[in-house]
């Protein structure tokens, strides 16, 4: 049974809709000519990569839009998905 | 202690009904402190703590395993080694691991079962054949075998693919190394346990790493299920958990974990005897001894610690394959799994210090961990005894991603990772 995730713009669609996007809270570090090379590529490169409960970006492909969502990456359970309205500090 | 296997023995067992053998390693209970701890009892790990002994003269080594040994990824994998690769440094550690792998049966006292009966990578267009010739001249410039196919030469080596007209990806030729093949991937753990356990190496299983003993900054060791265990030297081989053993040192890591499927169909008579992949597929497969298909593809699309595998890849893996032969769609599938793999940005393994001194890693080798067991094994050991590089591992060192040099296989070598 393929896996259906609920995009907050589309309803629940095929997981094959969708695209991972990255972790949230992994912002982009400013002023860049302030930024060291170690600083930029943590930001680049490297990862929580969650055991359990995670909170990620995801953009559904067909809609287009970006959003939230919350999942444990062990289950593949979905607690929620949320439009991505920039993340809060 | 076991003794040395050999034809005679086993002939002397025959006799005896086989009542004689004896565990091939001891499975022993922790020490208070070691000289050189490894984490993980998969290939890479067993492989460090042998060599650790054998090429470092270490004589307290203990090895570290949360379940039993071999039970991860290194009895997943679909037992494929190649060194096909497109980069200098990929060849030079690739290649060192097949080379180690072609002595290694004799070197173990174990046979590993490694069949040399080589890989094609099929193209299916002529701009793929382009690239096919770029990494054949490629590969054989940084010194390992390979030849560029015609159609012909591919269908001569397996004819039972789709030949026909209206295929959807057509046969125009493809890469071919010669060397590669598989090997039996249990033997190769328990291989190693037997004579790492030879040179007193301490394998200890159900014993799960839950933090590490950092005193003045530096790892002394680790906290454990079974209690705390000071080390020496610290290595980690644990692909699949590489970044949740690294949160509990207190750094983290260019890796995404995803799960990576295989399966098997029902046992038939010898229909293959090289190992297969198409380029526009990603599906790839080998006939085993038991006459089993194994077969792979490319990675699942969804993050996952979950050792199960998704759906729709095993359509596109299992498309994949009744697109390259027809006559596979009146198997029947016997068993699915998915082992837990460590992804990098370039695709390429991170192999050195951490951020936390007295604590070495050998790490994120995507979905191509089994056959660089022996040099995984062989350089993590170098690091721990001499605490710097060796210079194969050097290139993989984790600062790579600060410098910018990435060592980027996935747009390099045209090969599904």
């Amino acid at each position: 049974m393929m896996q259906r995730f609920s995009c907050p713009f589309c309803g629940p669609r095929d997981e094959t809709e969708f695209f991972y996007g990255g972790e949230a809270g992994n912002e982009r570090p400013e002023p860049a000519e302030n930024i060291s090379a170690d600083r930029w590529a943590q930001y680049l490169h490297m990862e929580k990569n969650e055991n359990g409960r995670a909170r990620e970006i995801w953009v559904h492909l067909t809609c287009g839009e970006f959003f939230v969502m919350e999942r444990d990456t062990v289950t593949h359970e979905i607690y929620k998905t949320e439009a991505f309205h920039g993340e809060q500090k | 202690m076991a003794s040395k296997y050999s034809a005679f023995q086993l002939f002397k067992e025959g006799l005896k009904g086989h009542t004689g053998w004896e565990p091939a390693w001891q499975d022993k209970s922790p020490s208070p402190s070691y000289d050189a701890l490894v984490i993980g009892g998969g290939g890479h790990g067993l492989a460090t703590a042998y060599y650790l002994a054998r090429n470092h003269g270490l004589k307290r080594v203990g090895l570290l395993e949360k379940g039993w040994i071999g039970g991860g990824n290194t009895g997943r994998n679909t037992t494929v080694i190649r060194s096909n690769y497109f980069y200098p440094e990929s060849v030079a550690l690739y290649d060192f691991a097949l080379k180690l792998y072609e002595g290694l049966s004799r070197e173990l006292n174990y046979n590993i079962m490694f069949s040399q009966r080589g890989i094609a990578v099929v193209a299916h267009s002529e701009l793929e054949m382009e690239m096919a010739a770029r990494i054949t001249n490629a590969m054989q410039i940084n010194g390992t075998d390979a030849e560029l196919l015609n159609r012909e030469q591919v269908l001569e080596r397996v004819p039972l693919l789709n030949q026909n007209d209206d295929a959807r990806f057509p046969i125009f030729g493809g890469i071919w190394q010669g060397r590669a093949g598989v090997a039996r991937h249990d033997a190769v753990a328990w291989g190693y346990a037997r004579a790492a356990d030879k040179l007193g190496v301490d394998i200890i299983q159900n014993c799960e790493v839950t933090g590490f003993l950092i005193e003045n900054g530096r790892c002394a060791g680790v906290k454990t299920t079974r209690g705390e265990i000071r080390a020496g030297t610290t290595g980690m081989a644990v692909a699949g958990n590489s970044s949740v053993l690294s949160a509990m040192a207190g750094f983290e890591l260019p890796v995404r974990s995803f799960a990576l499927q295989a399966m098997v169909t029902e046992p038939v008579k010898p229909c293959l005897d090289t190992v297969l992949l198409y380029m526009g597929t990603g599906t790839y497969l080998s006939q085993s001894d038991k006459g089993e298909l194994v077969i792979g593809g490319g990675l699942d699309r969804i993050p996952s610690y979950g050792q199960r595998g998704n759906p729709p890849l095993q359509e596109e893996i299992l498309s994949g394959l009744l697109e390259m032969f027809p006559a596979f769609g009146q198997l029947k599938l016997l068993r699915q799994w998915a082992g837990i793999v460590d992804v990098v940005p370039d695709s390429s393994p991170v192999i050195g210090p951490t951020p936390l001194p007295g604590l070495y890693i050998n790490g994120g080798w995507g979905t191509g961990g089994f056959k660089a067991i022996p040099a995984g094994g062989w350089l993590l050991a170098h690091l721990m005894a001499n605490e710097e590089h060796h210079e194969i591992s050097r290139p993989f060192d984790m600062d790579r991603f600060a410098r910018g040099r990435l060592i980027d296989e996935a747009a390099g070598a045209a090969i599904a990772h």
